[in-house]
């Protein structure tokens, strides 16, 4: 077991109890914040190599949203850290009942390579935050980032209690073996179910974020024009691979043929009329990727984009329309800049479909008539929802990320992140006087003290509890 | 054996109907849980009698009270548990609706255990219930005669289709659990906590394990001792220690051990008479397997205190051992039985040694009149929960989430905890269509002075 000596080091840093002060957790985190400042330029031009990420788009997704991250964290880590006072029974107002938040201990990050700072960075705050030791695995599909972290992350972090480990497959599979004492993982439904089967062996809590098909409805009563630019943005940003993005647009014949140019629009506002000359347009992560993109233009047909180029890992941004259900480009979570319309009659047979379907990260419904939007959030089940946009709610960090399903298991994003990595523990003090009061619940059992039992638990409801 | 998958898919069906929605419908059916629970107390007693000797009173107390106060609590506090909660939001966000909405999972499974057989399944199928849910119940076999009632009495009271109880041993869970959920909680040990969650990795279902441990009771030379030994007493040997938060072992200095063992003698006699097989308050272990299982602990151990047993009605006389070794047998499982270990410490600091190098327990008890000794030892260590100079008793705070840590479990219920547990918390966002000038900002061609804005 490769990892056993690392995972046991970090183990004994947890025990001496060195994350556990405030002050420690803040020093860490303000490392972490000097990271993401020292190491900018270098993290804007791995993840351009890895990903071709425009570095407007590194630059809010890598850098901006992970330092709100790490500014909500630092400015209310002290009120999180605090126990939570419970209400108390009429028989304990003398005692003291709260929850205490515990770190767990050593927690390993999974990380996926679309993201690949933002998404081990943003729950290392939260583990972290929470006073645990943590072991960050990121992708090694995304190696440029991969080899910044592994090099420079251990220089702002404390060696005993914070480590990367690099590797493919293999690796995270022999990782996998030891004990952790929670996974944060994100990736796809298969590895995420791969993950949890080896925590159940060590009955290791999880939390997965994982993915699926997310629907975008457009109903007939809306803004084209705004609806268009907002899908094309959620749906190209990252050259579509992102979790959340819109997958695939459904929508009456009607409207899409006024979406249709609206879309073309759009896409010209944004990329310029050769998206593959635009520094704004990312690439596709690798080869394997790429023709696994490419083979699902086979779907429906081509109404714009469509073009590619294997040397670069391009595909342009496309839309594609006469899209049947059966269709290969509707089995599979697409991750690439290509949105498919999948034309229904109505909103009912719209909804019908996304139920038809395994509930996904996120849902997003378009129109002007909020009882629409209202009626397909009501009528649908998914991680997370947006109205009348793409991607948005999760740069709320008072929302909580995550799925349901097979979208995943858990949430994270601000307070939620270090809940997640918190072990709630109930606490309850007492005195060791007023043992009369006691008395009831001892044997000898009688009647009478069942009545008298009986009696306190009938006082209203907001007191009400045993006397024992 | 019962068809799972039929019973699985009618509760789906019944779930996608959309009936188990609408708030009314649910107080309802916690309505007619309440009412089934009054109305059937003589027959639940009766069901506890036969399978654990539990007597009228405790039985009572321990599964009859705590399921109707859960049944009012959540009654009471649906319509706020679930009202959508508004979040706060940001500058960019300020003019839309930003709020986490609580929805119902699905299909939800309760595996529950032979030693609360009642409260086991019935306070997380309150709670599955009040969220929204369809429940699949399915009780314990060991104690076969609650499981019966359960499986008779439920579709008398509630909707048939969307709460089914299934009845089995091994054979017919591991078939359940081939089916898919949308969350499984489950009562029981940490061995089969990981069969249920590696069959819960094949669906990606959430899961709530409420598994055991050794629970330690820390007991300071500083206490009141005939107090902390009363309520000690009181919580290890109720139910013939078959609980999973009694205090499993005691931890104390050797010069304090015999007067722990004096003051705990004298408190067994208060309690349960001079000949404790003659009380009726008094229980029996569950069957002949776990009763070999705790005699076999008593091997080559100094006993203090009782000992006695008798095999034909499973009893164990309340049973105190004194100079226990940390590699004993009696120290290497949850003990599960009337049989109370002390192994001695020679400090605190030896104490909390002797917690952390062991797994992580679902109870830790610690008696002492030093406020700082008990903040120390909280703070030292981990376990699901912790009642401090007295045992058990935070399991019944309404507003304390209980659940396990470790290998004592994972996630929590109970209140308001249990809603959570069952419900899935929905971000949502609602923008308006309109003033689509804030969005330019974030639209390419981008600039970096655009995102330093």
């Amino acid at each position: 077991n490769p990892f056993a000596g690392l995972v046991s080091q970090l183990r004994a840093s947890w025990l001496s109890g060195k994350t556990r002060p405030m002050k420690y957790r803040m020093a860490q985190l303000e490392a972490l914040g000097r990271f993401l400042d020292d190491k900018k330029q270098q993290i804007l031009e791995a993840t351009a190599s890895d990903l071709g990420k425009a570095p407007f788009e590194a630059e809010l997704s890598e850098i901006l949203l992970c330092k709100n991250e790490l500014h909500e964290t630092m400015n209310n880590l002290s009120r999180w850290m605090k126990d939570e006072q419970v209400d108390r029974t009429l028989a304990m107002q003398l005692d003291s009942a709260f929850i205490r938040k515990d770190p767990y201990g050593v927690v390993l990050i999974i990380a996926p390579w679309n993201y690949p700072i933002h998404l081990f960075l943003v729950p290392l705050i939260g583990a972290i935050a929470a006073g645990n030791c943590v072991i960050v695995k990121p992708s090694e599909v995304s190696k440029n980032t991969e080899r910044l972290v592994a090099e420079a992350l251990p220089g702002y972090l404390d060696k005993d209690c914070f480590a990367v480990v690099t590797g493919g497959v293999p690796e995270t599979t022999r990782l996998l073996e030891n004990k952790f004492d929670y996974i944060f993982f994100t990736g796809s439904p298969p590895v995420g179910r791969i993950v949890m089967t080896a925590a159940a062996k060590h009955l290791t809590p999880v939390t997965l974020e994982l993915g699926g098909k997310n629907p975008c409805y457009v109903s007939d009563t809306c803004d084209v024009t705004n609806v268009a630019r907002r899908v094309a943005w959620g749906r190209f940003f990252n050259a579509g691979q992102t979790c959340i993005a819109p997958d695939y647009l459904l929508c009456t014949i009607e409207m899409q043929e006024k979406l249709m140019p609206a879309l073309r629009q759009a896409i010209t506002e944004f990329f310029g009329p050769n998206p593959r000359e635009s520094p704004d347009f990312g690439r596709i992560v690798s080869d394997k990727q790429f023709q696994r993109l490419r083979a699902l233009l086979g779907s429906g047909r081509v109404a714009l984009g469509g073009q590619t180029d294997e040397a670069e890992r391009y595909i342009a941004p496309t839309v594609l329309v006469d899209v049947q259900p059966s269709d290969p480009i509707m089995q599979e979570e697409i991750f690439g800049p290509i949105l498919p319309i999948v034309v229904i009659a109505n909103m009912d047979e719209a909804i019908d479909f996304i139920n038809s379907q395994e509930r996904p990260l996120a849902l997003y419904a378009f129109s002007s008539d909020d009882k629409v939007v209202n009626q397909v959030l009501e009528r649908t089940s998914s991680g997370g929802f947006c109205g009348n946009d793409t991607l948005m709610h999760v740069t709320l960090p008072s929302l909580p990320f995550g799925g349901i399903g097979n979208s995943g298991l858990g949430t994270h994003h601000g307070k939620f992140s270090f809940d997640t990595f918190s072990h709630r523990r109930g606490c309850l003090k007492r005195g060791m006087g007023r043992e009369p009061l006691n008395a009831p619940r001892y044997p000898p059992y009688s009647q009478q003290k069942l009545g008298l039992v009986r009696a306190t638990s009938k006082v209203a409801p907001r007191n009400g509890c045993v006397l024992l | 054996m019962q068809n799972m998958q039929q019973i699985v898919g009618r509760a789906r069906a019944a779930f996608r109907s959309g009936r188990s929605r609408p708030l009314e419908f649910r107080i309802q059916q916690l309505k007619a849980l309440e009412r089934m629970v009054q109305e059937k107390e003589k027959e639940i007693l009766a069901a506890l009698k036969a399978d654990l000797n539990k007597s009228g009173p405790n039985a009572y107390s321990h599964e009859i009270l705590g399921v109707l106060r859960e049944l009012i609590l959540a009654m009471e506090k649906l319509p706020s548990w679930a009202a959508p909660q508004p979040v706060k939001k940001n500058l960019l966000t300020m003019r839309d609706e930003a709020y986490i909405g609580y929805e119902p999972l699905g299909v939800v499974l309760v595996i529950g255990a032979w030693n609360y057989p009642f409260v086991l399944v019935m306070q997380p199928l309150i709670g599955a219930i009040a969220a929204g849910n369809a429940v699949v119940v399915k009780p314990s076999e060991v104690s076969e005669n609650t499981a019966r009632l359960v499986a008779e009495l439920l579709p008398q009271y509630l909707d048939k289709d969307l709460y089914a109880v299934v009845t089995g041993g091994v054979p017919e869970t591991t078939e359940l659990l081939t089916q898919r959920f949308d969350h499984i909680l489950y009562t029981g040990s940490s061995a089969v906590g990981r069969i249920v969650m590696a069959a819960a990795a094949k669906h990606l279902t959430p899961v709530t394990l409420e598994l055991g441990g050794k629970s330690p009771c820390y007991i300071d030379k500083d206490c009141d001792l005939a107090v902390a030994c009363r309520r000690i007493t009181w919580g290890k040997y109720m139910n013939c220690g078959q609980t999973c938060i009694a205090p499993d072992y005691i931890l104390c200095e050797p010069s304090i051990q015999s007067k722990v063992v004096e003051n705990i003698k004298a408190t067994l006699k208060e309690f349960y008479g001079e000949d404790v097989k003659l009380s009726p308050d008094y229980g029996r272990i569950v069957n002949q397997r776990h009763f070999k299982r705790i005699l076999g602990l008593l091997e080559g151990q100094k006993i203090a205190v009782g000992g006695e047993a008798d095999e034909a009605s499973c009893f164990i006389a309340p049973t105190i051992l004194t100079d226990v070794s940390p590699e004993s047998k009696v120290m290497e499982e949850e003990i599960f039985g009337p049989v109370l270990p002390i192994v001695t410490v020679k400090s605190v600091e030896e104490a909390i040694e002797f917690i952390n190098c062991r797994e992580k327990p679902l109870a830790l008890y610690v008696f002492s009149n030093k406020k700082q000794l008990i903040r120390r030892v909280i703070a030292e260590t981990s376990s699901g929960g912790v009642t401090a100079n007295d045992v058990i008793m935070h399991s019944v705070v309404p507003d304390l989430p209980f659940g396990g840590v470790g290998h004592s479990g994972m996630g929590a219920y109970h209140g308001k905890h249990s809603f959570e547990t069952f419900s899935h918390r929905r971000a949502c966002l609602v923008k308006d269509l309109r003033w689509e000038f804030v969005n330019r900002l974030r639209y390419p061609p981008g600039s970096m002075e655009m995102v330093r804005l």
